[in-house]
């Protein structure tokens, strides 16, 4: 049985200028994939992620996530995705609870799903003992789990993570990646950049961006096949050392 | 409706709980208001006086003395010449210099006319005026006085007739500074905090990067602003409320128009200067910059609302600009509401250029806040 595609790219591009930030990119994800988008420090990565959750508008080329258009459906997209930015977005001024009930609150939940989701999130996070303590206290690996379960609360079709593991420790990495494989198994979408090659390796599929490009798309396997190395490192290496020279 | 009342409840929230903020919120108004109150004033007292008294007859003793006696002179010290005096005025130990010349006494008992040089320091144009009209007043009466003794001692018969005029001042009557000023004050602090808070709110949630996330959910724009900009309406009515019960309280400012009137005028002038303030967050990118533009317009804005200087006097083109100026409208409006006990049919005129003003800045900082890029 082949599964939808929920996201579709084709030939898409955002210019700022003469420069292309984002080079005529052409791919599809599948329902419930965990898809890895790889690229070093501003081959395009974030520009991309950018447009395809309805908040940068691309040059040119046509792109479809969750069945709407980027141009003109941009509100209807971003009620079927969840989005974790690099940079981490929740209220530091406010408690683990609050933020999940304002979060909730402006997805449109109703009071009474607010506080179901409250509980099982912060039970799953094993949040008890500090729900009512400031975010700002809490430490980075913390903030990020909160932070994607956040992102997953009005369970949307697709989730956007930006670089979600930059900065925590390898266990948590680890914790997060278990959150991720969960989410997926629920029929979740997961859209991840990462340049953290071992992760790349947890990908069913990934892409790798060189300078505005997708220079290779397929499975770790794959793509370790064609490239006769012995991991994503390798690959990703090989990738960006031929555009140096 | 609902999305609206989760952001104020955030909102207010964070503006409650940071502890660096409360203070700059309620404070310092409180403090501008009791300062500059009692600081900002026209009239000009503690002038510092000097002569030189060439005669040293009773007449020039008697007519220093007069200045001795009033309160506005600070009679510093005489100077033996009129070198000494100019120098004591550029190092500004001196504002006022009387200068009697030889033969005072003798000129105004012989020939009844006798000249005096008064030099005034008029660096600052406003205060010199009116140091020259005080002194003319002191020098009148008491030139008076030496007429009126010599009239006596010449046993002429015909009385000096004098027509003196009687002002008649309305609406102050006392002529008390603080009437005037507090008011205008009030409308500053109104203004300042809420231009200041709404310009930075936005900025700051762009600069933490939570302003992202916000555009990356379905909420409306116009869901959002709402509710940003709510807080900071409420927060503009409680200055008003702490600034009127203070001008009561403290200063005994008469409030003789109808109290709901004003609140009426401040709820749609406050909309401005939040529109403004989100106008302003959405065309820069850090807080900084959003200060410094806010800064610009409130300069501008103070100076040209006839708070500190009539608008009467300004020039032509500079009275159209203030047409734009909707510190202006409020100044007039607080005024003319609490002095003068204006009505609702006095200051229509000004209502509806705020309120057309109002629909205009949030229209043009709603078009311009963008969620896509």
């Amino acid at each position: 049985m082949k599964k939808e595609n929920v996201i579709v790219a084709e030939e898409l591009t955002k210019a700022f200028g003469d420069f292309k930030a984002v080079n005529a990119i052409s791919f599809e994800v599948k329902k419930g994939e965990i898809f890895g988008f790889l690229g070093a420090n501003g081959a395009g990565k974030t520009t991309a992620m950018k447009m395809l959750i309805g908040i940068s508008k691309p040059s040119s080329g046509k792109a479809k996530v969750a069945g709407f258009d980027v141009y003109t459906q941009t509100e209807s997209i971003k009620k079927n995705i969840g989005y974790m930015s690099q940079k981490f977005a929740l209220y530091d001024d406010l408690t683990v609870k609050e933020n999940i009930t304002f979060f909730g609150g402006i997805y449109g939940l109703s009071r009474a799903k607010i506080k179901e989701k409250r509980e099982q999130l912060i039970s799953e996070l094993g949040l008890e003992g500090i729900s009512n303590k400031l975010v700002g206290s809490l430490p980075l690996g913390w903030k990020q789990k909160l932070s994607f379960s956040v992102s997953l609360i009005h369970e949307p079709k697709i989730v956007f993570l930006d670089e979600p593991t930059g900065g925590v420790d390898p266990i948590t990495r680890r914790q997060f990646w278990e959150m991720i494989y969960k989410a997926a198994d629920q029929g979740t979408t997961i859209f991840v950049t990462t340049h953290y090659m071992d992760e790349a390796e947890y990908c069913d599929r990934v892409s790798i961006m060189v300078e505005g490009k997708i220079e290779a798309l397929d499975t770790p396997k794959k793509l370790k096949e064609q490239f006769k190395v012995a991991s994503m490192n390798d690959v990703f290496l090989k990738l960006a050392r031929n555009i140096e020279l | 409706m609902k999305t609206i009342g989760y952001i104020i409840q955030k909102e207010f929230k964070q503006i409650f709980r940071n502890k660096g903020m409360l203070p700059i919120i309620f404070i310092l108004p409180i403090l501008q208001l009791v300062i500059l109150s009692n600081a900002a004033t026209y009239e000009v007292k503690n002038i510092k006086f000097a002569y030189i008294d060439y005669d040293h007859s009773s007449t020039s003793r008697a007519l220093i003395e007069k200045f001795n006696a009033s309160t506005y002179f600070n009679v510093l010290t005489d100077f033996p010449s009129q070198e000494k005096a100019s120098s004591a005025m550029l190092s500004g130990e001196v504002d006022v210099v009387l200068e009697i010349p030889n033969h005072f006494e003798r000129n105004l008992i012989k020939e009844k006319t006798t000249d005096l040089s008064i030099t005034i320091n008029a660096i600052d144009g406003a205060a010199a005026g009116v140091e020259s009209v005080y002194v003319n007043q002191i020098v009148q009466s008491f030139n008076k006085d030496v007429k009126m003794t010599i009239l006596e001692t010449s046993k002429k018969t015909v009385q000096p007739v004098t027509i003196e005029g009687i002002p008649s001042f309305w609406y102050n009557i006392t002529l008390d500074y603080k009437t005037f000023m507090v008011p205008g004050i009030l409308v500053l602090l109104v203004t300042m905090i809420t231009l200041f808070l709404s310009g930075m709110n936005i900025v700051r949630e762009k600069e933490i990067g939570t302003l992202e996330q916000i555009n990356v959910t379905p909420i409306r724009k116009s869901q959002f602003i709402i509710g940003k900009l709510f807080p900071f309406w409420v927060i503009g009515m409680g200055l008003l409320t702490i600034g009127l019960i203070l001008a009561k309280i403290i200063f005994n400012i008469p409030m003789v128009g109808s109290l709901i009137l004003l609140y009426v005028f401040t709820s749609i002038y406050i909309l401005v200067i939040l529109g403004m303030g989100l106008l302003i967050s959405n065309f820069t990118d850090t807080q900084q910059q959003a200060m410094f533009i806010a800064w610009f317009f409130m300069v501008i804005f103070i100076l040209m609302s006839g708070l500190f200087t009539p608008i009467e006097s300004m020039p032509k083109w500079a009275q159209i600009v203030t047409e734009f100026n909707p510190i202006k409208y409020f100044v007039e409006i607080v005024r003319m509401v609490l002095l003068k006990g204006s009505g609702f049919m006095d200051i229509l005129p000004q209502l509806w250029k705020t309120l057309l003003y109002a629909i205009i800045m949030n229209g043009l900082a709603v078009w311009s806040y963008k969620k896509v890029n």
